[in-house]
């Protein structure tokens, strides 16, 4: 099978730039400088390249969107990985660094950007330092800085670390804290495309979405899109947690089918256990019960389900754990996640959450359940950001699919499973 | 200019409006509480969303702009249950203090609540987040966070307009708590501004708390005295008393905005009023009533031209007179007395501070005016000399200052003249050195019109009848020249502006009604 990133991620030595280059960096990057920009985004438009941060937008249209005049440009590259579940762009960035300057730097070629920025997430200190020192090594090689290897084009990457938002994964609260600002999203419109990072035109991509770029170069756009499947070019990492067996990130196919992730690539449930629970694609996408889980995993087929691959995070929850706890945990990290910005966000999350762990700790009422579900009509869709959605799918999604075992903490007064979940910001 | 169709109603609206505008322009409201008309857009409290056809969510109409051919709900079963389900949400943290709290009648959640919440509470009372109640930030502004509905209108008010940046949100989620940065309250000229920007009752005023509840206020259109910016008002009184002023809007002169400092000025209407006309004499003092003091003081005046000469009589004008007084002191000064001893002067104490926003370094609503109506204040630094070499036998006197001088120096001033005659409304110390003292009504309880320092010719109304036994200065003005035989028989301020605008060059073309309540500009000529 065909890999685009991860193939040499067992070399220890292959975030260093001498051996990056030795076993074929940076040539993409040199063919880049040779072509056209539009021939560049072309290629990435065959290549069906999406979004790999969640919302699976078409990286070759996004960037097509930038307006034509010459104000100048900023490419932002998304690191912040705080989607629960997901934890595939840290190991990118700490095996493979070079992959995604290189990407970076083709990509601002093609936009005619001078200026970008790698906002990571503040938790991840160890990879800032491989990706500072990486940087300092490709400036040093002439892959960055002024007259990049003798094109006449310049680029400065700096990166900028978070301090622990997972709001500010959310492209425009993130340029607001990469302004200094406080990690509120912004109200849109104005697209970051057309008013982004310092008022200039921006465009913002995933870590991985980047580091596809050399290889669509290398390889041309339609081999890209040929490994995926339709309208899904390329390969994607999968990080898969919970209880299988060898739980990890896996570099797989777009469309590869999910239970063939679950059960052939991550070995099946741990001490064969039954599968009770998937929660696809990070923890804001809507959990699926075992019988789902034949599907292709990509964007379409999910979407199909009415789930979605998301960030690529795979949770895998075995018989007997508590629905209502693992809905607790997670209705914990929005309350405390929401940037409190819009009413229905600020207010709703921090509802579910009271009501979600009254019921976990034996204290649910009749009602409850309809009261969440209103709320995820009031909240969802009614907010500046889609965190409110993010917090309203599990909601919803727990709600259908295990509502019995939600009813029946209601009826007994108790945790069937004996859990008790105390919430550590009470 | 794009069509719409609202609510089933055809508009056309200019280019950029957004869809709340839009609906205002038609009638029809849509609650709003972070929308404010004067800050930039947050779109973030989520009360105003609207229906848009073929849009897959509801849309916020504040942030909204419309578009050619676009169909608006604001109306619609799906609309209500939105914004009841928004105010819901808004309201479970909040304490319902309404019974002890200053907002309670002009209060945006009690609004919009009466219009579409009226639900039962769904959320548990122990579980309501509890934070700082009433805390001192500084400025004139007391704040209660717990009322807080984090709209950020605030912030964005402190950001914009004085540029300060005090307030600012922090925490998150619904820990999120607006404050002062620690040790750094509020430090700007535009304090009081937050309590009228804050749509509910979590920045009140420290002077109008637990003053009077606001249902038992009336309210009168005015312009504010303390400086020539003239800032539009509206004053707010009970009776007699005055209870606070809010800034009223008036694009062309202070947006929505007021100084902290002229946010005060009312005090003065309600505290060391003069109430009866007075004659004093040998250190005694008599109150005859308004005849007799009238007569006194047009004797006084008429016996030292008489004995002296007019050139022996002299007034001093006030820049606090409105146009009108002032055109009438001036006849009374040139053509009854026929004197040229007739100035004024903008100085006061203190150091005339100004800034870019609204202050100005004239401390007084009307420099300007006194200058259009022919009264200079070139000769009053020599008409004061002539009063000190006690060339001055009868001297009338307008307002309650006397340019900048201390008290101890209008005493002494004073008493080189054997005659002064005062028109003011509050006590000081030329009440105390004056021999005829007639009360005059405050800005609250007349009507008139100030140019403010741009040409501004803007209307104040009285909201109430002098208190005592005060009166406007243009009866006074009046009864003084009738007295001499003027035979004056104006009916108010509108008639003498209207004498005013048809023989005052700058003022040509404006009437009274025509200023409206937003004011009108002399012309290019009186301006210049
Ligand atoms: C609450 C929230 C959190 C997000 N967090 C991340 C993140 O950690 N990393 C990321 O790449 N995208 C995240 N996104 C998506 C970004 O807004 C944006 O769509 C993405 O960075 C675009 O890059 P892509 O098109 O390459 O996927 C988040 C979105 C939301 C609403
Ligand atoms: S939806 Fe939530 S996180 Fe997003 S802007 Fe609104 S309050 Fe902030
Ligand atoms: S204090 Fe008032 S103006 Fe400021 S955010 Fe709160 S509710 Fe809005
Ligand atoms: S700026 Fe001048 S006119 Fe305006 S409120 Fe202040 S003192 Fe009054
Ligand atoms: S008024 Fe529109 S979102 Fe607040």
């Amino acid at each position: 099978m065909e890999l685009v990133l991860t193939t040499h991620f067992g070399n220890d030595q292959y975030h260093a730039i001498g051996t990056y280059q030795e076993l074929g960096g940076y040539v993409a990057l040199k063919k880049a400088l040779g072509m056209t920009s539009d021939a560049i985004i072309d290629e990435v438009k065959k290549a069906s390249l999406r979004g790999r941060g969640g919302a699976g937008f078409p990286a070759g249209i996004k960037w097509g969107f930038l307006p034509k005049n010459d104000r100048p440009r900023v490419l932002v590259i998304n690191a912040d990985e705080g989607e629960p579940g997901t934890f595939k762009d840290r190991l990118i960035m700490s095996r493979g660094p070079h992959l995604l300057i290189e990407g970076i730097a083709i990509a601002a070629f093609a936009l005619n950007a001078h200026m970008s920025y790698i906002y990571i997430r503040g938790e991840f200190v160890k990879e800032a330092n491989i990706l500072n020192e990486a940087i300092d090594e490709a400036y040093a090689k002439g892959f960055l800085g002024k007259n990049i290897l003798g094109s006449g084009f310049d680029l400065d990457l700096t990166v900028h670390r978070g301090a622990g938002a997972y709001v500010c994964g959310e492209e425009t609260s993130l340029i607001n804290s990469l302004e200094g600002k406080r990690g509120w999203p912004r109200l849109k419109p104005p697209f970051p495309a057309v008013v982004g990072a310092f008022g200039l035109p921006t465009i913002v991509n995933n870590v991985e979405t980047l580091a596809d770029v050399p290889w669509i170069i290398t390889n041309g756009g339609e081999k890209f899109a040929a490994l995926g499947s339709e309208k899904n070019g390329g390969t994607r990492l999968i990080g898969v947690s919970g209880w299988v067996e060898k739980p990890g990130v896996y570099e797989l196919p777009c469309g590869t089918n999910l239970k063939d992730i679950i059960y052939k690539h991550c070995g099946g449930i741990k001490n064969g256990k039954a599968l009770k629970a998937v929660i696809p694609g990070g923890s804001s996408t809507v959990v699926l019960r075992p019988d789902e889980i034949d599907v292709a995993y990509d964007i379409e087929s999910m979407a199909k389900i009415g789930s979605a691959s998301g960030s690529g995070g795979v949770i895998v929850i075995p018989e007997g754990t508590c629905m209502v706890r693992i809905l607790s945990v997670l209705m914990n990290f929005y309350a405390h996640e929401s940037c409190g910005q819009c009413t229905p966000c600020r207010e709703g999350t921090g509802w579910f959450k009271t009501i979600v762990s009254r019921i976990e700790n034996g204290k649910g009422r009749p009602g409850d359940i309809e009261l969440l579900l209103d709320i995820c009509d009031n909240i969802m869709g009614r907010t500046v950001c889609p965190l409110s959605e993010a917090a309203g799918m599990p909601v919803k999604g727990f709600l259908t699919k295990f509502r019995d075992e939600f009813e029946q903490h209601i009826r007994d007064q108790k945790c069937p499973y004996g859990n008790k979940f105390q919430s550590a910001h009470a | 200019m794009p069509n719409i169709i609202l609510n089933g109603l055809q508009i056309s609206v200019p280019d950029g409006t957004t869809i709340l505008n839009a609906a205002k322009q038609a009638g029809i409201e849509i609650p709003h509480y972070c929308y404010h008309p004067k800050l930039p857009i947050a779109g973030s409290c989520r009360m105003c969303l609207v229906e848009v056809e073929k849009a897959p969510k509801l849309m916020t109409a504040c942030s909204t702009t419309v578009t050619d051919g676009m169909v608006v709900f604001t109306d619609s079963e799906k609309v209500r249950k939105a914004v009841t389900g928004v105010l819901e949400l808004m309201l479970i943290h909040h304490p319902l203090d309404c019974p002890i709290c200053d907002q309670a009648g002009e209060c945006g959640l009690q609004d919009y609540y009466m219009k579409y919440g009226l639900h039962k509470s769904r959320y548990d009372l122990e579980d309501k987040v509890h934070k700082t109640k009433h805390q001192d930030i500084g400025g004139q502004i007391m704040l209660d966070s717990e009322r807080c509905i984090l709209c950020s209108r605030c912030v964005r008010f402190l950001n914009e307009v004085p540029k300060t940046g005090e307030l600012e949100i922090s925490q998150r989620a619904n820990h999120s708590e607006i404050g002062i940065f620690p040790g750094r309250p509020l430090d700007n000229h535009y304090t009081g501004n937050l309590a009228d920007v804050c749509p509910v009752g979590a920045l009140t005023s420290k002077d109008f708390r637990f003053k009077c509840r606001v249902w038992f206020l009336s309210s009168v259109k005015s312009v504010c005295t303390g400086c020539a910016n003239g800032c539009n008002i509206d004053a707010h009184f009970r009776e007699q008393t005055m209870y606070r002023v809010k800034p009223r809007v008036n694009d062309a002169v202070n947006q929505a905005w007021m100084c902290d400092f002229g946010r005060l000025e009312y005090k003065k209407a309600n505290e060391g009023r003069i109430l009866e006309p007075t004659l004093r004499q040998g250190g005694s003092d008599r109150t005859p009533g308004w005849d007799s003091a009238l007569a006194d003081v047009a004797f006084k005046l008429k016996d030292a031209v008489d004995h002296h000469g007019a050139e022996a009589v002299a007034v001093i004008a006030s820049p606090q007179s409105s146009n009108e007084e002032l055109f009438l002191i001036r006849r009374l000064a040139d053509e009854i007395l026929g004197t040229p001893n007739l100035s004024f002067t903008s100085r006061v104490a203190g150091d005339g501070f100004a800034d870019e926003i609204l202050i100005k370094a004239d401390k007084n609503p009307n420099a300007k005016g006194a200058g259009l109506l022919g009264i200079s204040d070139s000769g009053f630094d020599a008409l004061l000399q002539k009063i000190a070499d006690k060339k001055i036998k009868a001297l009338l006197v307008f307002g309650n200052v006397l340019g900048d001088l201390a008290d101890n120096e209008v005493a002494t001033l004073l008493s080189a003249v054997p005659f002064v005659g005062l028109a003011g409304s509050n006590e000081s110390a030329l009440s105390r050195a004056a021999h005829a003292v007639l009360p005059t009504a405050s800005i609250f309880e007349r009507s008139g019109t100030f140019t403010n320092s741009a040409g501004r010719v803007q209307r104040f109304e009285a909201g109430f009848l002098p208190r005592g036994n005060a009166r406007p200065d243009l009866d006074i003005v009046t009864g003084i020249a009738n007295r001499l035989g003027a035979g004056w028989t104006f009916e108010g301020a509108a008639a003498v502006f209207a004498v005013i605008s048809a023989s005052v060059a700058p003022f040509a073309g404006l009437t009274y009604e025509s200023l409206g309540d937003q004011g009108q500009n002399v012309t290019e000529a009186g301006n210049a």
